[in-house]
């Protein structure tokens, strides 16, 4: 690609030895304290939902920073999963984890069956196909009775982890999410620094390269994009756990649209950079909501801006600053 | 050795009228080429000839509208492109093609990883991948990039980086590989060079290359085939291709 964004940058850091496996542990050692603490300084609530929204833009930029793969439908997968768990939690009472779990497993079926047929266009078409899906989603959870239709699915119980921790307190909850976070943060962060994240990379860097190489360039596209399937329905699932509602707005394409916003916003390509981006988005959202309607222009206008001040993203930049930094 | 008077020995690759159509432009058409194992086998023509599209047949970055392909007498008309690339048979391209934000030593560990038969597994450490260093340098050395390995592909000069790309397609250690104009933009001593490594690498394998510098034809390569418009022209060692009348015609043409 051209256009410049993190992935130059973040390998660059690397490769200068700005990043080293020592600083990278006490960075996240650090960001494990500050996830700990914060809920004593920070509205828990607040939290959870930036929680829910850096995971979903992370599973997000799987696709588009580390295969090269726009998405434009995302939102299906959070927005089904939050449905299945929101559903199974209160009709017919399961335990919270297996109503997480479940969830997740209806997005990852779903990825897998919408990916089969999007990856074998790309480009613009690949994003069409998506949206196009994405759309389906959206009517069939306008139509089917169990959804509850224009109102929502209202009142999830959030009952007891494991048994007997209940989630209704708003720290229990948080350091319930909090765990879901780092799990499904760490898989995606597993997944782009294993032998299968260097094929990705491979792919989005030069496709018929790749397929000359003998790589089933469809079968890894695939695979990746069942993954993010799942870690974004993961994040819908949670997210219906927290706000104990599931409404259209999961399933509209806007939501489709805002984690393209938070990926970018944030810098593509970093690992860092959607879960950046999501707090931002999330933050403006939250504390702009006296504005009314003008927050999703004031919200257009920082990514207008944002991408025009830093085409990286952010934490792109960052370490574009520090990498041009006389040590 | 090979017995001359049983045909189809000695083939490592046929193609049986071979023809590509795009919506009514025959830019391959009716091609049976026929390319004996362990030789340098070029294809050469005037720009827009078909050599690239013959590539992409072979290949199958593009379905033949109609014909077939044979690769040590097996039919591959209907593989998919990753196979064809496991059965031994590995393509460059005429615009370079690298990994352009991977290091050196990573574009080589690319084509390497496979070999490992864990690019599926996403819940494993990279750090697996280290044992392939040694391999990667060794390859790295042959083309004189090994001191580069922690550059970014995309800062390299032209010339260097078709030698990466020559690298890791050596990576795969290809039974054949087909080369697309490998000389193509390079300065002098790069072509010198990149000439020496074919001629090394193609000491147990069969390569089949598109190139328009004449002279490294003529070094290079012990059989030739022209191409134009699509069709064979003429096909035999160079003195004999380089005497013909239609082919001396075909690049004056060409040239004017
Ligand atoms: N995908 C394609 N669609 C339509 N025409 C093509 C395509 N690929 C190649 N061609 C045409 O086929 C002819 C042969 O092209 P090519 O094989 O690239 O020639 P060469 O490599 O010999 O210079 C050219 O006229 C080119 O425009
Ligand atoms: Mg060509």
């Amino acid at each position: 690609m051209s256009v410049p964004d993190g992935v130059q940058e973040s390998r660059a850091a690397w490769r200068l030895g700005i990043i080293t496996p020592r600083r990278k542990k006490i960075f996240f050692g650090l960001l494990v304290a500050a996830g700990l603490v914060l809920p004593h300084l920070v509205y828990p609530v607040f939290l959870m939902n930036v929680l829910c929204m850096a995971l979903f833009a992370s599973a997000f930029n799987l696709l588009l920073g580390y295969t090269g793969l726009l998405s434009f439908g995302h939102a299906a997968f959070l927005g089904t999963a939050g449905y299945v768990t929101g559903y199974l939690l209160k009709a017919w009472g399961l335990p919270v984890e297996l109503g997480v779990l479940a969830g997740t497993a209806v997005a990852t079926l779903l990825g897998w069956a919408i990916g089969a047929l999007a990856i074998r266009r790309s480009g613009i078409y690949f994003a069409m196909i998506t949206l196009g899906f994405a759309q389906m989603i959206y009517f069939l959870a306008v139509q089917l009775p169990f959804t509850g239709g224009e109102d929502g699915l209202q009142g999830i119980p959030q009952g007891k982890a494991l048994g007997f921790i209940p989630l209704h307190d708003p720290y229990a909850l948080y350091y319930f999410v909090f765990a879901v976070f780092a799990l499904g943060f760490g898989v995606i962060y597993r997944t782009i620094h294993s032998p299968f994240g260097h094929v990705l990379r491979s792919i989005r860097e030069n496709e018929p390269r790749a397929l000359s190489l003998g790589y089933d360039v469809a079968r890894y596209k695939l695979v990746a994009f069942v993954i993010s399937a799942g870690l974004a329905g993961l994040a819908g699932s949670t997210k219906a756990l927290v706000l104990q509602f599931v409404t259209l707005t999961d399933v509209h394409w806007h939501k489709s649209g805002e984690v393209v916003l938070m990926t970018l916003l944030g810098g593509m390509g970093t690992v860092m950079g959607p879960s950046v981006g999501a707090l931002l988005v999330v933050a403006m959202e939250n504390y702009l909501t006296g504005f009314g309607d003008w927050v999703t222009v004031i919200i257009g206008s920082v990514f207008v801006a944002g991408v025009l001040a830093f085409r990286r993203g952010i934490v792109g930049e960052a370490l574009h600053l520090v990498r041009n930094f006389p040590f | 050795m090979t017995d001359p008077t049983a045909p189809g020995d000695g083939l490592i690759l046929e193609t049986r009228h071979l023809t590509k159509d795009f919506r009514g432009f025959v830019a391959v058409s009716d091609v049976s080429l026929r390319v004996r194992r362990g030789t340098i086998h070029a294809l050469i023509g005037p720009n827009g000839a078909g050599k690239t599209t013959v590539f992409n047949l072979l290949t199958k970055f593009l379905p033949p509208s109609s014909g077939a392909i044979l690769y040590r007498g097996e039919d591959i008309t209907r593989d998919r492109p990753a196979e064809v690339a496991r059965k031994g048979m590995v393509r460059s391209f005429q615009v370079s093609a690298v990994f352009p934000n991977l290091t050196v030593l990573e574009n080589v560990r690319v084509a390497l990883q496979r070999s490992l038969g864990t690019s599926f597994h996403f819940w494993k450490s990279d750090h697996s991948l280290k044992v392939l260093h040694g391999r990667a340098l060794e390859l790295l050395e042959a083309v004189d990039l090994a001191g580069l390995r922690d550059t970014v592909a995309v800062e390299l000069p032209y010339g260097r980086k078709r030698a990466l790309e020559i690298a890791t397609t050596l990576a795969l250690d290809p039974e054949m590989l087909l080369l697309d104009e490998p000389t193509q933009g390079m300065g002098h001593e790069d072509v010198g060079r990149v000439v020496e490594l074919i001629r090394r690498v193609a000491a147990d394998r069969t390569v089949l290359m598109v190139e328009h510098n004449l002279s490294v034809v003529a070094d290079l390569c012990h059989t030739i085939t022209v191409l134009q418009r699509g069709s064979i022209l003429a096909e035999g060692p160079y003195a004999e291709v380089s005497r013909n009348p239609q082919v001396l015609e075909a690049y004056i043409g060409a040239a004017e």
